[in-house]
């Protein structure tokens, strides 16, 4: 079934690709032997506007319009050569290895198989990339968000969204309504930028706290994307972990190596030093702390201490 | 079913320019470049076979050949360019074009520039979007460019080496193999002498890296991992914990490689989780402390426990 219509469709785009003028329906359906199985004009009618709907849906520049010599109501149907064709474009071996690695960017990723594909429509010109010419480094990135697909087709069309998103801490799901501008992979973590309507300001969203469904509520092209914005620069600003006060921790000579790659150190002695740790959450940070068991006291602040304090009790108030 | 049909069809269009040009490509070969097995790209094959323009005589189909265990196409003039790149496909390089352009240290980018320029070019309006995604790979500048150099000039490395499971600092000498970067971190990969196997380093742990001067020599069973699975390899020797989660500590099954994921009653989790280090586990518990319980082993359970007695003696007033 599927195969005969991939033939179907390829006989049709070929058959308006080999002419110059337009072609009416009529000429199409005798000329695409798989429309012939149509017993009725109505089954051949639906089928050819599905068939003309997934043609341009997969960027194929299907035109209609009418050849001078017939009358105005006579529509016909024709793919412009030049629009169809990539352009002549020939890449040198080292830079088609560069476009390899590029597309392995993707891997294992939603944009994977686009990459893939267009990698090999640029190779047709019949050069073989030059894999010496490698740069020894190799970026991957993951979209193993479950909202990475919707919300990337909702910044690539320009569509404002709809979904409910949990808050950090509190865990509260709250549905938000965005105009969303970009995509941002930041740390190893997929966030999107963009208008935030119940806020009536620019914020942050990290994909993986989108719980279900992201649903478009405007039309494709609605959202303007405002044209000096600095995604990256919106994130790193926006996203909740950034540091922005210092903590005062005691720790165990020779433990906490993660603490003291970040912070200053005072020796104390008698087997103690004082940390000066940057924060952003601290949530976070006392998250961390209370994993180095005694290893590590919170002094200030008096938050990030409480918070420590309760949590090493719920460890201890533990069943077996 | 319909997206079935017209994938294929982005397929075959793609093909035919590429097979065109590569007259007598082993099928092998072939089948290799579009993720195909030989099976599946015959059958792609036989349906351009009995494609063709107009008329659909002998004459106008398309030619292909297969027999001798290369492909031979002919008479497909019409389809012999391939469709210009879509949004998502001049996107795909386009952004990862610019990702190793964004490369902390990256010096030789002139074949990156001429690719990005000569890409957007033939991209058009479909490269327009691509400015709205951005994949941020700041990362730690000084290490990644000794490592390269290292690589570039088959040199073995010395390390010292933070191990966070073990909250300690190593020595060790390393030949390496390869730079990459993982879900948002650096990793250099490469033949560990002091642990005899092929190692994964994250380069924001190298507290520093030195050039020695001699040269790497990777054995033959330095191969490097296919990293699609994810970057963690289970071992016998492994410590293996039963934890329930609450729905704050949830993002431990999506972080962390766990075995067995069960749905409670209450939103609860029930996963099963392997580490190679048990000094972790008991630093994982304590940080999940209040959202999280350990079932098994209860000798790890105890111990957490009683390090946080121990802890809490050093807050004496609250």
């Amino acid at each position: 079934m599927s195969a005969q219509k991939t033939e179907r469709l390829l006989n049709l785009v070929m058959c308006l690709l080999a002419t110059r003028q337009f072609v009416s329906k009529e000429q199409i359906r005798s000329a695409v032997p798989q429309y012939a199985d149509c017993r009725t004009d109505e089954a051949f009618e639906r089928m050819f506007e599905r068939d003309k709907e997934e043609v341009r849906e997969m960027g194929i520049p299907l035109e209609t319009g009418s050849n001078s010599a017939w009358f105005e109501d006579e529509v016909g149907y024709r793919v412009d050569r030049a629009a169809y064709a990539l352009p002549e474009v020939s890449f040198e071996p080292d830079e088609l290895a560069v476009l390899g690695l590029a597309s392995r960017v993707w891997q294992q990723a939603t944009l994977a198989g686009p990459a893939s594909r267009a990698l090999l429509k640029l190779k047709a010109a019949g050069v073989e990339p030059d894999e010496s010419s490698m740069l020894g480094i190799e970026p991957r990135v993951r979209t193993s968000e479950p909202a990475f697909e919707p919300v990337y087709a909702a910044v690539r069309d320009r569509r404002p969204v709809a979904f409910a998103y949990r808050a950090a801490r509190t865990g509260e799901v709250v549905e938000r309504h965005l105009d969303p501008w970009g995509i941002v992979s930041w740390h190893g973590r997929w966030y999107a930028v963009g208008h935030d309507r119940d806020r009536d300001a620019t914020r942050v969203f990290r994909l993986s706290r989108i719980a279900g469904q992201v649903v478009p509520i405007g039309a494709p092209g609605e959202v303007e994307v405002p044209d000096k914005v600095d995604f990256r620069a919106q994130v790193a600003a926006l996203a909740e972990d950034q540091p922005r006060a210092e903590a005062r921790v005691r720790v165990r000579a020779g433990a906490g190596v993660a603490l003291r790659r970040r912070a200053t150190t005072e020796e104390l002695g008698e087997g103690w030093d004082e940390l000066a740790v940057p924060f952003g959450d601290v949530e976070v940070l006392a998250e961390e702390l209370a994993g180095y068991g005694p290893d590590v006291v919170a002094l200030r602040p008096e938050q990030l201490r409480a918070s420590v304090v309760r949590r090493l009790r719920a460890a201890v108030a533990e069943p077996a | 079913m319909s997206g079935g049909a017209t994938e294929r069809l982005s397929r075959l269009l793609a093909m035919v320019p590429y097979l065109l040009a590569r007259q007598g490509i082993p099928l092998r070969e072939a089948a290799r470049q579009f993720g195909l097995t030989e099976d599946q790209l015959v059958k792609d094959l036989e349906l351009l076979f009995v494609c063709g323009t107009p008329g659909h005589m002998p004459d106008d189909l398309i030619e292909a050949e297969w027999d001798t265990g290369h492909v031979y196409l002919g008479n497909a003039d019409t389809i012999a360019r391939p469709l210009r790149l879509g949004v998502d496909e001049a996107l795909a390089l386009i952004v990862g074009l610019r990702t190793l352009a964004e490369v902390p240290g990256l010096h030789d980018r002139d074949a990156l520039d001429r690719t990005l320029a000569k890409l957007e070019a033939a991209a058009g309006d479909a490269a327009l979007a691509s400015r709205q995604v951005t994949v941020e790979v700041e990362g730690e500048a000084d290490v990644l460019t000794a490592a390269r150099q290292a690589i570039g000039a088959n040199r073995r490395v010395h390390l010292r080496y933070f191990v966070p499971t073990r909250d300690e600092t190593t020595e060790r000498d390393v030949d390496p193999m390869r730079v990459l970067l993982v879900d948002g971190r650096w990793y250099l990969e490469g033949w560990c002498h002091r642990a005899e196997a092929v190692r994964l380093f994250r380069l924001d742990r190298v507290v520093s890296i030195e050039l020695l001067e001699v040269a790497a020599e990777l054995p033959p069973q330095a191969v490097a991992r296919d990293l699609d699975e994810g970057l963690f390899v289970p071992s016998p020797e492994d410590t293996v914990v039963t934890l329930e989660l609450d729905p704050p500590a949830h993002w431990v099954a999506d972080y962390y490689p766990v075995e067995e994921v069960q749905e409670l009653p209450g939103g609860r989790l029930r996963v099963r989780l392997r580490a190679a280090d048990g000094r972790w586990l008991r630093t994982l518990a304590l940080q999940l402390a209040g959202s999280a319980q350990i079932l098994e082993p209860a000798a790890l359970a105890e111990e957490v426990r009683s390090r946080a007695r121990t802890a809490l003696a050093a807050y004496p007033n609250v």
